[in-house]
């Protein structure tokens, strides 16, 4: 097994969900079309944080621009598909499935997971923060844990007395171990119960074996990456790790919500990484950031509607940083539909970056299929 | 135990609302089923009681200002409404036309649409839309406020068609630009900033002078199409007529597919959906009458226990099983805290997609939150739902074997229907402390003990994680 640090590679995902407007994160601030097409969301030249001659940071990017500066950003641009979708929804799907032609429920981290832990001995080999489970985490067959609240995780937590709670634990393992399959979601639901059990009694002791010194913001995704580093540090096993960032969807109040949602995400993403180092546990990790479509390249009056090319961002220590692919063309007449940014590489093809290239698996049945890939690592496991 | 009467009733009351007591479901016995539908079919005939005792003894839990109360208030009157379909309807339509209040965070707005299905949720299909695109809180989250004559948004025209009526598939994108551009001055009235004096109601808004006026073609018809003209088309497309009804399927009958896969696989039971599609042509899109269909045909007679229970209904029948308390209570508002971290924040769904159900929402952190809920309610012996349960074991007068004990607990807990697995595991529990005896206060109160400890058991297996 290919080691890095002296341990697995992992893999951290970052939803961001509503479509991030890639056009105002990377901003083309120099260009003529950008100034037309965006009389109301666009940000000043004077404003962004300057990158090279052409594109500038949003202004609120900036601890993210901290790491970009350091070295550790890979910036994935015009990210998309074929036809893409601009219902949420199906697009989310698609990212999810890797299925942009056809309906499918099984999840791209589900199949990696399989492949990481054939025999689902381990539930946490993949564990997501926050309510509900991603459908990229959902596949038959396979184990996942999702955590809600990871300080107060477990079965039967209001019986007092020790050994009830422990009978009734037992009692609850066995009326979940049916000596015959009772057909789809009732085998579902029973293995759910055992994971409980098992992913229970691993992270019972988390919490009180973490501390640091970082002090995270408070809300949903810096609680989240906080989470991923207690359950990292604590060695369990853990490969792929899931979080989520929602609000990105601004058709109206862009230029109020946008920069909100940008602080409280790069700010996250430099607390983790720096929490991490504080650990001698950032080696192993890359983090890919990712959202289900750019925005429409004219602004609304207030906002921007659901477009296509968006960007994606990979983080780490040994990552090369830089600018990857190409950035969509802004000119009038290389618009998608006349009004959408036009991808320029596959999404499925970064997913297979990290998946072969940092996580050291191959990607074909995964991603299904084989898709340009770059190369945004400088050190990977061996 | 049980007649096959109680629990096709049991059923009934399940799915029109969370769950029903047992001495409610006696009373229901020798009733005509079809006459429990028809006044089920008609909840205006029995108002809910407890909004007016809430502002009357906590005029604090009732605050408009944010909706967790009114989550919480919600799931009481399910639980305790003598018309539970009303409150059913309001949240079916909330699933579909799912509104979320963390953009607006104006709570009376999202107050109001909930009332508003309340009331027409059992009416025609084109006045529940109509009443849905003049919804200051969905003309706010979909952002028709902001689509103007010279500039389109075409949020709120794209999800009229693709998640609130047709489906994906239906329609093109011009369709959907026309639609757009004839809500075009379809607003609301800005409101009074709720701080600092509180909730303050807005309105619709219609402005003409905002309004696209232009020749316009939706599913083709040509004209000056206004918003009621795109409804009045929308309405009599038999591809709404199937979308409403595979919505009514997978929320009363049995989980179907996430929404987006709908336009690609096939319904789970065709026949059921062509049944309740021939409801819908035949009344005009009779949201009533194609409920009567369906609560009335053998497809959801004999569906029982095929649909995971919601949040709502995991909760809601955990404290209706317990069935306290009976009249509005503060410790009410730790229920919609108890469905948001089960994965539905009421009134605040995660999209406009609403929430993914049936399967979807059981993973190892939402069943962990459903199982430690349920045994959290049925833990305190004193409650009247659980009394109930120890005085009907104990009116035989004992000694009670333990197998006859755990049916007893499967049976007035539901009728659930447990696996022999399951019966089997809770019986060797049963038989390690004898048959329950009621010979003195002693063996009484050891019983209650074992009773309650029966029950919360009873809330953690499988079964009781279906409708």
């Amino acid at each position: 097994m290919p080691k890095i640090n002296g341990r697995d590679p992992v893999l951290v995902v970052v939803q961001l969900s509503g479509g991030l407007d890639f056009m105002n994160t990377l901003i083309p601030h120099t260009s003529e079309y950008y100034r037309k097409s965006r009389p109301t969301v666009g940000v000043a030249s004077e404003d962004v944080l300057p990158l090279n001659d052409e594109l500038g940071w949003h202004p609120a990017t900036a601890p993210l621009k901290e790491l970009y500066d350091a070295g550790n950003v890979a910036v994935v641009q015009g990210i998309g598909y074929e036809n893409s979708s601009r219902s949420h929804f199906r697009a989310m799907d698609i990212w999810h499935t890797c299925e942009p032609t056809k309906i499918s429920t099984e999840g791209w981290l589900a199949r990696a997971t399989r492949d990481l832990d054939p025999n689902s001995e381990n539930p946490l080999t993949a564990v997501s923060f926050g309510r509900g489970l991603p459908r990229a985490l959902a596949a038959a067959g396979v184990t996942t844990t999702s955590i809600g609240d990871l300080d107060h995780f477990g079965l039967m937590t209001k019986v007092e007395a020790q050994q009830e709670r422990e009978q009734d634990l037992a009692i609850f393992k066995r009326m979940y171990t049916p000596a015959v399959g009772t057909g789809i979601v009732r085998d579902y639901l029973a293995q759910t119960g055992r994971d409980v059990l098992k992913g229970v009694d691993m992270l019972r002791d988390v919490p009180s074996r973490y501390s640091s010194t970082i002090e995270y913001g408070q809300n949903p995704i810096a609680r989240a990456l906080r989470d991923v580093v207690r359950v990292h540090t604590a060695g369990l096993g853990t490969r792929v790790f899931y979080t989520q960032h929602a609000g990105y969807d601004y058709h109206s109040l862009e230029p109020e919500t946008h920069p909100r949602l940008l602080t409280e995400l790069t700010e996250a993403l430099s607390d983790f990484m720096a929490d991490l180092r504080e650990h001698n546990a950032s080696e192993e990790v890359t983090v890919m950031v990712f959202t289900e479509f750019g925005r429409r390249i004219k602004d609304n009056g207030s906002g921007t509607d659901h477009g296509s090319g968006g960007g994606a961002y990979i983080i780490g220590d040994h990552v090369a940083g830089g600018l990857y692919s190409e950035y969509p063309s802004i000119k009038p007449e290389d618009w998608l539909y006349g009004e959408d940014l036009r991808h320029t590489i596959d999404f499925r093809g970064i997913y297979g970056t990290v998946l072969e290239q940092w996580m050291r698996m191959d990607p074909t049945a995964i991603v299904n299929g084989q898709f340009e890939q770059i190369s945004p690592y400088k050190v990977t496991a061996d | 135990m049980a007649t096959e009467a109680i629990e096709l009733r049991a059923h009934l009351m399940r799915r029109v609302g969370v769950g029903a007591t047992r001495d409610e479901l006696e009373a229901l016995a020798d009733q005509p089923y079809d006459e429990i539908v028809e006044e089920l079919l008609h909840p205006e005939a029995h108002p809910n009681p407890s909004a007016d005792l809430l502002d009357r003894y906590f005029p604090a839990i009732n605050s408009p200002d944010v909706p967790v109360a009114a989550g919480s208030l919600w799931i009481f009157n399910l639980a305790n409404s003598g018309a539970p379909l009303g409150e059913k309807m309001a949240l079916f339509w909330h699933h579909v036309f799912a509104t979320g209040w963390f953009k607006a965070e104006h709570g009376p707005a999202i107050l109001h649409q909930i009332e508003t299905f309340r009331g027409n949720g059992l009416g025609n299909l084109r006045q529940i839309l109509l009443d849905l695109s003049r919804d200051p809180a969905m003309l706010h989250w979909l952002d028709n406020s902001e689509n103007h004559a010279d500039q389109i948004n075409e949020n709120y025209g794209r999800e009229l068609l693709e998640l609130f009526s047709m489906g994906i598939g239906n329609y093109s994108e011009d369709d959907i630009k026309a639609a757009a551009r004839a809500f075009t001055g379809w607003t609301f009235e800005q409101p009074i900033p709720l701080y600092p004096f509180g909730g303050y109601d807005t309105q619709f808004s219609y402005r003409d002078d905002d309004h696209d006026h232009d020749e316009k073609t939706f599913l083709g018809r040509t004209g000056d199409l206004n918003g009621e003209d795109i409804i009045d088309v929308i309405v009599g497309q038999e591809a709404t007529a199937r979308f409403i009804a595979r919505h009514l399927y997978s929320f009363f009958v049995a989980d179907e597919q996430q929404v987006p896969a709908w336009s690609i696989d096939p319904p789970r039971d065709p026949e059921a959906i062509d049944q309740l599609v021939a409801a819908y042509m035949a009344s005009d899109g009779d949201i009533r009458a194609v409920m009567r269909a369906l609560l009335t045909s053998d497809f959801f007679k004999t569906a029982r226990f095929t649909r995971v229970k919601s949040p709502l209904e995991l909760v809601g029948s955990a404290v209706k099983l317990a069935n306290w308390p009976q009249t509005p209570d503060p410790a009410i508002t730790g229920w919609s805290v108890a469905t948001d971290a089960m994965g539905q924040k009421l009134m605040d769904p995660p999209s406009v997609e609403g929430w993914h159900t049936g399967k979807e929402w059981l993973d190892g952190g939402t069943l962990t939150e459903r199982v430690n809920f349920a045994v959290e309610q049925v833990m305190d012996t004193s409650k009247p739902g659980v009394q109930s349960i120890v005085s009907r074991i104990a009116a035989a007068g004992g000694p009670v074997a333990p197998g006859a004990f755990v049916e007893q607990c499967l049976d007035l807990a539901g009728p659930i229907a447990a696996s022999e697995d399951t019966r089997r595991v809770l019986e060797e529990f049963a038989s390690e402390d004898g048959p329950l005896t009621f010979g003195n206060d002693e063996e009484c109160a050891q019983s209650e003990a074992r009773i309650g400890r029966m029950l919360q058991l009873v809330v953690s297996c499988p079964e009781y994680q279906f409708a």
